[in-house]
C-alpha cells in the first residue's frame, strides 16, 4: 500500500535555491508572503551559483566612470541581435542595487583602498566585473544569501524535494507535486504563485561546468504546464574548461579568473599561438569573446593541431611564481596538491557546456504566459540573446530573482486561497505511485544522452548530426517508457534518474529541434552547413507543447523598452 | 592487465541489517572515489544510492561518507588501486546505502 500524498500550503512556492531562488524567496517574504523554497538537493548548495568562481558584471562605476546603459550596449552587442531588450535592460539597470545589497549583507566583494575592484572581462568596454577572492565568488554569494534567507521570517526551506510536475487548475498554476526523496512519498505543494528558479541545462552534456542537478528540469516543468520556451538552440560553451591533468576539488571553469588577472597564452600542439588564424590575435591578453574562442579551439583541434587529450594548451609559464601567488594565493597550493606547477607546465583546456541563453518566455515582471507561474535566473530566456556576455549570469540570477519574488508576492497578496483542486495533482501522484515493470539502466541512459548531445548538438552543428541526435533522443524516449523505474521507496536513484530523463529528453529534443530549424549561424549556434548570419533569422524561436507534441514557431524580437 | 580499484560498499536501509557489496572499477591516476561510485552506477548497478551534486568542485558538500573508516568527501578523496571500504556516515540517520540525513532539521520537508 502506498502512503497518501502529503500536503503543504504557501503563498509563494520557489523551486530551486541558487542565487535566483534565494533572492526571490527573500523578496517575496519581505513583501509579507509566506514562502516555501524547495530544492532537490541541499538548500543553497546545488545548482550553478555555488560553482561560479568568477566575476559579476555590474555598472557600479567604482573603478572607472560607468552607466547601466554602457553595460546594456555591451550585453545587446554580445547577444548578436536576439536580446529581449526589456529583460536585458532590467538586468543592467537593477544590477547595481542588487550588488550593493549583497555588499551590505557582507558578501565581501574584493576591494582596493576601500573601493570595490572591477576587472575588465571580454566583451565589456571598461572594467565592470566584481568578484570575491580567491575564486570564491559563487560560494560567497551562496553563503551570503543563505544567511539572509535564515534571517528573513516567513521562509520555510525543504531540501530533498524533487518537483515532478506543476499543478494546473482553472487555467492557472496551483503549485507543484514533488517527490520527497528520502521517503519516496508524494507531496502536494499548494501555492498562489510559483517561481521556477532551477537554472539551466548543462547536465545534458558530457562535459559541463555545473552541478548534476542542472538537467533543464525547470524548462520541462514549464513546457508541460503550458508555458513557452525561447531561444533553446543557444547553449553557451565555455571555451577553456579544464581538461587535463585530472583536477579534483576544483571547478573546471577556474581558468577564467586566472586569465582576467594574469593573461595566459592559448597554444596549440606545437606550443604556438593560433587564435590569429581565426581572425583574432589576442596574444597574452584575454580579449576573445566566448563564441570566437570556442570556434578557434575547436577548429585547431579538428585541424590535428590540438593537445594530446583533444584540447589546446593554456600556459602561464611566462608569469613568475610571485605573480601567481599574488593573484591566487592558496589556490596555487591546491593546484600543487593536484601535481600542477603553472610556472613549469601548461594545462590542457577545451570547450565545455556552461550556460543556457534560452529559457522560459517571460515578461519583465518575470511572469510567464500561464497565470501564477513566474521564472527567475538562468531559467529565464531572452536577456542574453544568442551569446551571453561574461559576468551577466550572477547579475541575472540576483536581479531576476528579486523581480520574480516581487511579482509573485503581488499575485499572492491578491488571492485569498490557492486554487485548490485535488484533481490537479492526480496525474502526477498516480505516476509516482507506480512500480517499474522491467529493469532499465537509467544511469547508463543519462550517459548515453550526454554523449549524443556532446557529439551531435555541441557548438558546431549540421543537419546530419542534428537529425542523428533527434533519432537517438527518440530511441531513448521509447526505452524510458511511461512508467517510472525503481519504486516509491527511500532515496531510489533509479526513480530519480527516470524523472530526470523524462525532463532531460524533452529539453534535449527542444534544443536539437530548434537547432535544426535555425538554418544560419549566430552566436553560440554555429551551423557548419549554414555558416552565415541571416537577417531573416533575426527572430526568436518559440517552443510549446501542443497535444503532447513539440511545436516551434518564429516570433519577432521583443526589442522594445530599450530606448525609453 | 588493467589496474583496478576494488570498492567494498555498504548497502541497505537498516543500519543493523546491511551488507557489503564488492565492485571492480578500472583505475586511472587522478580519479576520485566519487568517480568510482559514479562508474559503478553506470556499469554495474544503477540502484546504488549516494549524494552528490557538483561532482568535482567540492562546492556542494553533499558527498561526505566514510572511506576506510575516515570521514571524507568522496569528490576529493583519491581513488586508489587497492581495496577501499566505503560506508555511510555513522553519526547521521541512515536513508539508504551511502545516503544519510545530513541537512539541518530546519531545511527538511516538515522540519
Amino acid at each position: 500500500m502506498r502512503a497518501e500524498p502529503l500536503d503543504a500550503e504557501t503563498d509563494v512556492l520557489v523551486i530551486g535555491s541558487g542565487a535566483a531562488g534565494m533572492y526571490a524567496a527573500i523578496e517575496a517574504a519581505r513583501a509579507g508572503c509566506s514562502v516555501l523554497m524547495a530544492d532537490r538537493s541541499l538548500i543553497g548548495r546545488g545548482g550553478a551559483t555555488v560553482m561560479a568562481q568568477m566575476t559579476v558584471a555590474v555598472a557600479l562605476g567604482a573603478e572607472t566612470d560607468d552607466h547601466w546603459r554602457h553595460h546594456l550596449d555591451d550585453t545587446i552587442a554580445a547577444g548578436r541581435g536576439l536580446c529581449n531588450g526589456g529583460l536585458s535592460r532590467l538586468l543592467c539597470e537593477d544590477g547595481p542595487e542588487c550588488i550593493r545589497e549583497l555588499d551590505a549583507w557582507g558578501v565581501g566583494w574584493a576591494r582596493r583602498n576601500g573601493r570595490i575592484v572591477q576587472a575588465r572581462a571580454p566583451g565589456h568596454d571598461r572594467p565592470r566585473c566584481v568578484y570575491v577572492d580567491f575564486l570564491n565568488t559563487g560560494p560567497a554569494v551562496s553563503k551570503t544569501l543563505r544567511t539572509a534567507v535564515n534571517r528573513t521570517s516567513g521562509i520555510r526551506k525543504a531540501g530533498d524535494l524533487c518537483v515532478v510536475d506543476l499543478m494546473r487548475a482553472d487555467g492557472a498554476i496551483a503549485g507543484a507535486v514533488a517527490l520527497h526523496i528520502p521517503s519516496g512519498n508524494s507531496v502536494r505543494l499548494w501555492a498562489k504563485a510559483t517561481i521556477i528558479a532551477t537554472g539551466g541545462l548543462t547536465r545534458l552534456y558530457r562535459r559541463n561546468s555545473a552541478s548534476t542537478n542542472m538537467g533543464g528540469d525547470g524548462y520541462a516543468l514549464a513546457l508541460r504546464a503550458g508555458a513557452s520556451l525561447i531561444d533553446m538552440e543557444f547553449v553557451q560553451f565555455f571555451p577553456i574548461g579544464h581538461l587535463v591533468p585530472r583536477l579534483i576539488g576544483m571547478d573546471p571553469i577556474m581558468w577564467d579568473p586566472f586569465r582576467y588577472k594574469l593573461g595566459g597564452r592559448l597554444l596549440n600542439r606545437d606550443m604556438q599561438e593560433f587564435t590569429s588564424r581565426y581572425g583574432t590575435d589576442e596574444g597574452s591578453k584575454y580579449v576573445l569573446a566566448r563564441d570566437l574562442a570556442t570556434y578557434a579551439i575547436t577548429k585547431e583541434v579538428e585541424a590535428g593541431r590540438g593537445s594530446p587529450h583533444g584540447g589546446v594548451y593554456l600556459s602561464f609559464q611566462h608569469r613568475s611564481e610571485a605573480d601567481l601567488r599574488g593573484a591566487f594565493g592558496p589556490v596555487i597550493d591546491r593546484l600543487a596538491a593536484n601535481g600542477i606547477d603553472l610556472t613549469r607546465t601548461p594545462v590542457e583546456v577545451a570547450p565545455i557546456a556552461h550556460y543556457h541563453m534560452g529559457g522560459v518566455l517571460a515578461d519583465t515582471r518575470m511572469a510567464t504566459e500561464v497565470p501564477g507561474l513566474f521564472v527567475a535566473g538562468e531559467a529565464v530566456g531572452g536577456a542574453n540573446g544568442a551569446n551571453r556576455l561574461s559576468g551577466n549570469a550572477i547579475t541575472e540570477a540576483l536581479v531576476f530573482g528579486r523581480q520574480a519574488g516581487r511579482s509573485a508576492a503581488v499575485r499572492a497578496r491578491g488571492m485569498r486561497t490557492p486554487v485548490a483542486s485535488r484533481d490537479a495533482a492526480r496525474p502526477t501522484t498516480d505516476l509516482l505511485a507506480m512500480h517499474a515493470r522491467g529493469a532499465i539502466n537509467t544511469a547508463e541512459m543519462v550517459q548515453r544522452l550526454q554523449t549524443t548531445m556532446a557529439d551531435d548538438v555541441g557548438p558546431f552543428r549540421d543537419a546530419g548530426r542534428l537529425t542523428r541526435a533527434l533519432a537517438a533522443i527518440d530511441e531513448l524516449t521509447h526505452e524510458l517508457g511511461d512508467r517510472p523505474a525503481g519504486s516509491p521507496g527511500a532515496f531510489d536513484m533509479q526513480r530519480l534518474d527516470w524523472l530526470d530523463l523524462r525532463n532531460m529528453l524533452l529539453v534535449a529534443r527542444t534544443v536539437a529541434q530548434s537547432a535544426l530549424m535555425r538554418t544560419e549561424s549566430r552566436g553560440a549556434h554555429q551551423r557548419e552547413d549554414h555558416p552565415g548570419t541571416l537577417t531573416e533569422w533575426q527572430v526568436n524561436q518559440v517552443a510549446s507543447l501542443r497535444g503532447g507534441r513539440l511545436n516551434l514557431k518564429q516570433a519577432p524580437i521583443a526589442a522594445a523598452e530599450i530606448a525609453s | 592487465m588493467t589496474t583496478v580499484a576494488t570498492l567494498k560498499v555498504w548497502r541497505g536501509t537498516d543500519p543493523s541489517a546491511g551488507r557489503w557489496e564488492t565492485y571492480s572499477v578500472p583505475f586511472e591516476a587522478g580519479q576520485s572515489v566519487l568517480d568510482g561510485l559514479r562508474y559503478i552506477r553506470i556499469h554495474h548497478d544503477p540502484s546504488l544510492a549516494f549524494r552528490f551534486s557538483c561532482i568535482n568542485a567540492n562546492a556542494c558538500k553533499e558527498c561526505m561518507m566514510r572511506i576506510d573508516g575516515e570521514t571524507l568527501y568522496a569528490c576529493t578523496a583519491r581513488l586508489e588501486p587497492r581495496e577501499m571500504r566505503i560506508a555511510p556516515l555513522a553519526n547521521k540517520a541512515l536513508v539508504r546505502d551511502l545516503v544519510t540525513e545530513i541537512a539541518p532539521p530546519a531545511e527538511r520537508f516538515g522540519g
